[in-house]
């Protein structure tokens, strides 16, 4: 259900990125620069004649959904834990997916992950919790296919908090995993 | 002649400002007592008589009668309230102190002895004995004299003018082992480690004497510095910093800077601690999988595995005997402490009230743990008779942790949470006195107490 609204969104999300990525992109050559003059000659040409032009919607791969999906996905990069735990929930299965597909298919990248604490607990305790933290998002990459080679960690305990506050709020947001490219 | 005697006591005068404008008005770490003084017993620090021209040199008595306060064993009468201002024990009328309930009086001056150098003298007097025998005429060896038996210590040491805080350290451990029995631990220092996101090396391993005064910082980072370790000789520290974006474990000579970076294993490289012989470091590598005791011959770098088990091991602490560790291990599930004897490899658990207990250390006598304990998820310093024995938290503040032990073993220096930031704090081994060090800007954390300095 929630897979069909989001690949809908999608749908219509994806062609407009692309389109804004379309125009954005500086011309490489004259050439874009010619072929833009021309295109805005005809549509000057059809507007005198009256006539409305309409464009169609290219369907999309699930190949390039997909690609688009992750491309978005990996853009977010820190992975919550809960207190004391080291399990990888499952609300981040999909971002870490999307970070697996990318590093098998780009074998040259290599990432670092870091895992951090909240500062309850002593400071040498919590270098050991975020090093599991850490770990365990590169198991998971690796069972998804990710050569351990291309995978870096280091556990910074409570040394490097997201929020320097001592409120919860604060601590779930220091207990974290942090992909690092 | 008198043309000379003028230019002496000009130049005289000229030090003695320029000693004062140096003194800094306040320390970095300013110490507010919390609880407890109430306990203690009264005593008084007169200030001593100056017995030059111009302004006093400030400050001797005050650090002194602090130092004895903070001990947790001594609460020293306001000046304002003493009686009278002997500098001699012959001048001390004892009824009156006595009336006070104090205890016992430290006297003494300050006299210019050459261009900022000082005679300091000093005596510690028992107002009780002084009351019954002070001043009388005893007949011994057939003459009449005058009985001193009331009068515990007197000494008296030319010094020069920046030593006044050390001698004021110094005359604080005479009296305290005068009227203890145990040795002071005045001139000690402490390291630890301060944090200030707003600056571009917010991290900083610092050195201080142990009431906060004469700040050093010996290294300054960009990125984290962890559990500075005093080597038993007091000459080095063991740290660990992430300068090269992986945690690794360096020894830094604190008076010669030399540093030697001694170990960068893959994976954590942590708690450093220095045997009591210095011969020996234990600490935690994960260079096997998972963190592991390990324990390094310091001269060869040979290292031997002192766990194996797949949970957390962390935090080794040596006993005084240097014959056992104990450590934190998450073994039975949650974390509680472990002993280890290190020729037979015999493990046994050391905790078990409350829902943790971590970051163990023995106190000097080695009888008695003192530790982190969690309690309805709250973290305080408690401490164990050791091996078993019953539970005592000894503080109420939030978040402890980092207990370190002063070498006498008579307070503990902790770093906890007050008001959002990370500061320093001190309680005393039976609990009763409390007391906190406010860092005014950033985060201070990781204190170690050194050994013994001289």
């Amino acid at each position: 259900m929630n897979t069909t609204q989001l690949l809908k969104g999608l749908f219509i999300a994806v062609p407009m990125l692309t389109l804004a990525a379309c125009t954005s992109s500086p011309d490489a050559d004259g050439t874009a620069e010619q072929q833009r003059t021309e295109d805005q000659a005809q549509q000057q040409q059809q507007q005198d004649s009256g006539v409305d032009l309409g464009a169609a919607e290219r369907p999309q791969t699930p190949e390039e959904v997909r690609e688009a999906k992750f491309a978005e996905l990996r853009q977010q990069n820190i992975i919550y834990f809960t207190f004391d735990e080291s399990r990888v929930l499952p609300e981040f299965a999909e971002q870490l997916e999307a970070h697996a597909d990318f590093l098998v298919k780009n074998p040259g990248t290599n990432v670092t992950i870091e895992g951090h604490a909240d500062e309850r607990g002593t400071p040498e305790y919590n270098i050991a919790l975020g090093e599991r933290r850490a770990k365990a998002v590169a198991q998971y990459l690796q069972n998804l296919g990710v050569s351990a080679s291309q995978i870096n960690t280091v556990s910074y305990g409570e040394e490097k908090p997201m929020v320097n506050q001592s409120t919860p709020a604060a601590y779930a947001k220091n207990r974290r995993a942090v992909l690092v490219y | 002649m008198s043309m000379m005697k003028k230019l002496t006591a000009l130049v005289l005068t000229a030090t003695l400002t320029f000693i004062l404008l140096l003194r800094p008005a306040h320390a970095a770490l300013e110490i507010v007592i919390t609880e407890g003084i109430d306990s203690a017993r009264p005593i008084a620090v007169v200030p001593f008589r100056w017995k030059g021209t111009g302004p006093a040199p400030a400050g001797l008595t005050d650090v002194i009668a602090a130092d004895l306060m903070r001990s947790g064993k001594f609460n020293p009468i306001p000046v304002n309230a003493m009686p009278q201002r002997p500098a001699v024990a012959s001048e001390i009328d004892f009824p009156r102190w006595a009336s006070l309930g104090v205890e016992a009086i430290v006297v003494g001056t300050v006299e210019p002895y050459a261009v900022d150098r000082y005679t300091i003298s000093f005596e510690i007097v028992d107002v009780l004995r002084g009351q019954i025998t002070g001043g009388t005429k005893i007949l011994r060896g057939g003459e009449l004299v005058t009985t001193q038996d009331h009068i515990l210590d007197a000494r008296s040491s030319v010094i020069e003018g920046s030593q006044f805080r050390q001698y004021a350290h110094r005359i604080s451990d005479v009296f305290y082992e005068v009227m203890t029995g145990e040795r002071g631990a005045f001139m000690t220092r402490i390291a630890y480690v301060t944090v200030n996101y707003d600056e571009d090396k917010p991290y900083k391993l610092v050195v201080a004497d142990y009431d906060g005064y004469n700040e050093k910082v010996l290294l300054r980072s960009p990125e984290p510095l962890m559990s500075p370790s005093w080597s038993p000789d007091g000459n080095k520290l063991a740290y660990v910093s992430f300068e090269n974006k992986t945690p690794e474990i360096f020894t830094q000579d604190i008076y010669t800077t030399r540093r030697e970076k001694l170990t960068s294993f893959r994976g954590i490289n942590s708690s450093p601690v220095w045997s009591p012989d210095g011969t020996q470091m234990a600490m935690v590598l994960s260079k096997d999988g998972n963190p592991e005791v390990y324990v390094m011959d310091v001269a060869s770098k040979r290292l031997r595995r002192i766990t194996d088990h797949h949970a957390i091991d962390t935090e080794p602490s040596w006993s005084p005997d240097g014959k056992t560790l104990i450590f934190t291990s998450e073994r039975g599930g949650r974390p509680q402490l472990y002993s280890v004897n290190l020729s037979s490899g015999q493990v046994r658990r050391v905790t078990f009230d409350g829902e943790q207990n971590m970051g163990g250390t023995y106190t000097p006598d080695g009888r008695q743990v003192v530790l982190v304990n969690r309690t309805q998820g709250n973290y305080h310093i408690a401490k164990q008779d050791y091996p078993s024995g019953a539970m005592q938290v000894l503080t109420q503040t939030s978040l402890d942790e980092s207990p370190s032990l002063a070498p006498n073993g008579s307070m503990i220096m902790y770093s906890t949470t007050h008001n959002n930031q990370q500061v320093l704090a001190l309680v005393s081994i039976d609990g009763r006195f409390k007391a906190r060090l406010p860092a005014r800007q950033g985060e201070v954390k990781s204190p170690s107490w050194s050994p013994y300095l001289r």
